[in-house]
């Protein structure tokens, strides 16, 4: 239990440089540029992809707060001895055991894009540090919902 | 060791670290999260440098968040933002610098845009025509703070902190240079310029011109700089002659200096400004220095004297002519003409040396130049050529000049003149011609025309009479000729009769010989007869 709220605490503490911090540095003929991950979704859907930004908020964003919101509600729930809604909170478990690795999307795309840009001077994308706090954000947040026992919901019901 | 393990006492001991053992290890991952994420707020709150504002005329290439600021070509901050001023003539650059830059926040530091420059003397900032401009910096000496700068429209031709002297350049014309024109040594690119402006008062050029570090040191107080630009070409007996620094000059323009030899004048006694020469002949000349202004009063027309004509003292040039007025003498009811002379005494060269115990100040020139009026000294105005008939003022002494006042004391000083060589040859000329008008021209033709006529006459006549009396008088001589001939030749009975009357002229002279001989030998016989001829022989042979 207070390993779960110890990854979770780490991985949020760990999603503010995230996201401060750039995670990949490119250049492109020349012109260097660091971008952040809001940077590069802000980027994309003023150059109208829109779909890569909102696959990009998905994985980057969405996918990695729910997964705080969805395990935060789960182990205070859990810690109050909470017995409504046992179904659901289980199925919310699971769904948050399914999803949690389809967040390294985000370093995914990073280091394929340091794979295949790599044209010398003609571009060049260089991971920067903030994909490394991404990504123990999504490891962190993996731990967490591993240590959690889903048994412990049920505790409750015993008592 | 294994005792100490079973004494009692230990039991509640363990029991305390197990108390403190209570928070799981676990927990040490989240604290190791929030140091991390700690230490990484404080570095970045710690490099967070100062922000300062950069005005420019236009924010071309500047984009919020991308433009970057380099110093020494190290990324030294970021643009944050770019706004217009209030009331919109220029843009303000907001700058977030580096805390390592914040050295870049002070009173003198320079700010412009990096941008591709495409000019004459060569290509800069090429890099940027792909990465996109970027702001420069180039760091003052002063420490004091600031955060409101303006930046430059053109980059600095100058970075601060690079080994060389500047020198400040007088020019009348800016010719063709510009900023970052070279400066040549020897032919050697050393140095640039730097800037250059308009002097207050419009009459001339001050250029700033930058000397790289080792060369620098050859600028003494005796160099002479000009302006190479172009071609000088010269065609002379040796051939024609292309004289040319470099071909940017030629296009770009550019300035050369070179020192003369003798000068042996440390660098700290360079000049606070040199002169810009037009050329490299200009540049040697003698130092004109400061001008001896006077005036000359010519009582006869100048006409082709103009301002600028040089003004010659024995010879030597040493002063231009500054203005010419008309003036009106009302006793006289004549218009003398007053010309404004410009004397430069310093191109007396080393004259001067020796003049110079005579003292510099107005009023000893004055003096100086009034002794030398009494000897003699007149300005004249002559013709330096008869084609164009451009005159020139010639100051000279002149012989037995009649004595005129001479006032040292009036500023400017007026110079006696007397009218020129030419005008003196024009006078003679017009007296000439008068005198040649006086002669009785019509008479002395139509004299010559009746002697002509006569001689006519005369000639006819010798033609009608004379000559056919010559010519039988010559036949007549021909025929006697012809007779002479004919008596003197071989065949002639003369010749033939006086052969033989010589013959017996011959013959009679024998005769006589013998008769001399038979004389000679017998004296007698001229009484006696001639003896017999037997007697005689030994009569002859007894002698």
């Amino acid at each position: 239990m207070s390993r779960a709220w110890a990854f979770l605490l780490a991985a949020m503490v760990m999603y503010i440089p995230a996201n401060v911090l750039p995670v990949m540095h490119t250049a492109m003929l020349a012109q260097h540029a660091d971008s952040t991950i809001i940077g590069g979704l802000l980027e994309f859907w003023k150059a109208g992809s829109y779909g890569i930004a909102v696959l990009i908020f998905t994985a980057s964003i969405a996918v990695p707060c729910g997964k705080f919101l969805t395990l935060t509600f789960l182990l205070v729930s859990t810690q109050r001895k909470a017995s409504g809604a046992m179904k659901e909170r289980a199925r919310l478990y699971r769904l948050l055991e399914l999803v949690g690795y389809w967040s390294m999307l985000d370093v995914l795309v990073v280091g394929w894009g340091s794979a295949l840009a790599g044209f010398g001077a003609l571009s060049d994308a260089q991971p920067r540090i903030g994909i490394l706090f991404f990504g123990l954000v999504v490891i962190l947040t993996m731990l967490a919902s591993i240590s959690f026992d889903p048994r412990l919901m049920w505790d409750s019901r015993n008592q | 060791m294994s005792n100490s393990f079973q004494q009692p006492p230990e039991v509640p001991e363990a029991s305390i670290t197990k108390l403190r053992w209570n928070i799981p290890i676990v927990w040490l991952v989240p604290a190791i999260a929030v140091l991390i994420g700690a230490s990484m707020l404080v570095s970045g709150w710690f490099s967070e440098g100062p922000v300062i504002t950069i005005g420019f005329k236009t924010a071309a290439g500047l984009i919020e968040g991308k433009t970057q600021v380099k110093y020494k070509d190290v990324t030294v901050g970021t643009v944050s933002s770019v706004e217009l001023t209030d009331d919109g003539s220029s843009v303000i650059a907001k700058v977030e610098l580096a805390r390592s830059a914040r050295s870049l926040a002070t009173a003198d530091t320079r700010y412009w845009v990096v941008r591709p420059r495409l000019g004459a003397g060569g290509v800069s900032g090429i890099d940027t025509l792909l990465s996109g401009a970027y702001i420069a910096a180039d760091k003052g000496p002063s420490p004091e703070p600031r955060t409101s700068f303006i930046g430059l429209e053109t980059p600095p031709t100058i970075i601060n902190g690079t080994p060389g002297s500047t020198f400040v350049l007088h020019a009348d014309d800016l010719g063709s240079l510009d900023v970052n024109s070279p400066v040549y040594y020897r032919r050697i690119q050393v140095g640039r310029i730097a800037s250059y402006q308009l002097d207050g008062d419009g009459q001339g050029v001050t250029l700033q011109v930058f000397v790289d570090a080792p060369y620098d040191r050859f600028v003494t107080g005796e160099t002479r700089f000009w302006n190479a630009s172009g071609v000088d070409i010269s065609l002379n007996a040796a051939g024609l002659k292309v004289n040319t620094q470099s071909l940017a000059t030629v296009v770009a323009g550019g300035i050369a200096f070179s020192t003369p030899r003798s000068g042996a004048n440390p660098p700290h006694a360079r000049p606070a400004k040199f002169g810009l020469a037009k050329d490299q002949q200009a540049a040697f000349e003698p130092p004109s220095g400061p001008a001896l202004h006077m005036v000359l009063r010519f009582q006869q027309s100048l006409r082709g004297l103009a301002v600028g004509a040089l003004v010659y003292f024995s010879g030597v040039e040493i002063g231009r002519v500054t203005s010419i007025d008309l003036d009106y003498d009302q006793s006289s009811h004549r218009f003398p003409t007053v010309v404004g002379i410009d004397v430069f005494p310093l191109k007396m060269g080393s004259v001067l040396q020796k003049l110079k115990a005579q003292g510099n100040t107005d009023d000893q020139t004055g003096r100086f130049l009034g002794d030398l009026v009494q000897h003699g000294l007149r300005a004249q105005a002559r013709s330096g050529s008869i084609l164009t008939g451009q005159l020139y003022i010639s100051m000279d002494f002149v012989p037995n000049a009649p004595k005129v006042a001479f006032d040292p004391k009036v500023q400017p000083l007026s110079l006696p003149t007397v009218s020129g060589g030419f005008d003196q040859l024009e006078d003679q000329m017009t007296s000439i011609l008068g005198k040649i008008n006086k002669m009785p021209l019509q008479q002395i033709g139509n004299h010559l025309d009746s002697s002509l006529s006569d001689l006519d006459k005369t000639l006819k006549q010798v033609d009608g009479t004379v000559l056919p009396q010559t010519t039988s008088a010559l036949q007549q001589a021909k025929k006697m000729f012809g007779q002479t001939q004919s008596v003197l030749s071989d065949d002639a009975p003369l010749q033939q009769s006086l052969t033989q009357t010589l013959d017996e002229v011959r013959g009679a002279a024998q005769s006589l010989h013998t008769l001399t001989d038979l004389l000679g030998r017998h004296p007698e016989s001229l009484i006696r007869g001639l003896p017999h001829e037997k007697a005689a022989a030994p009569q002859d042979e007894s002698k």
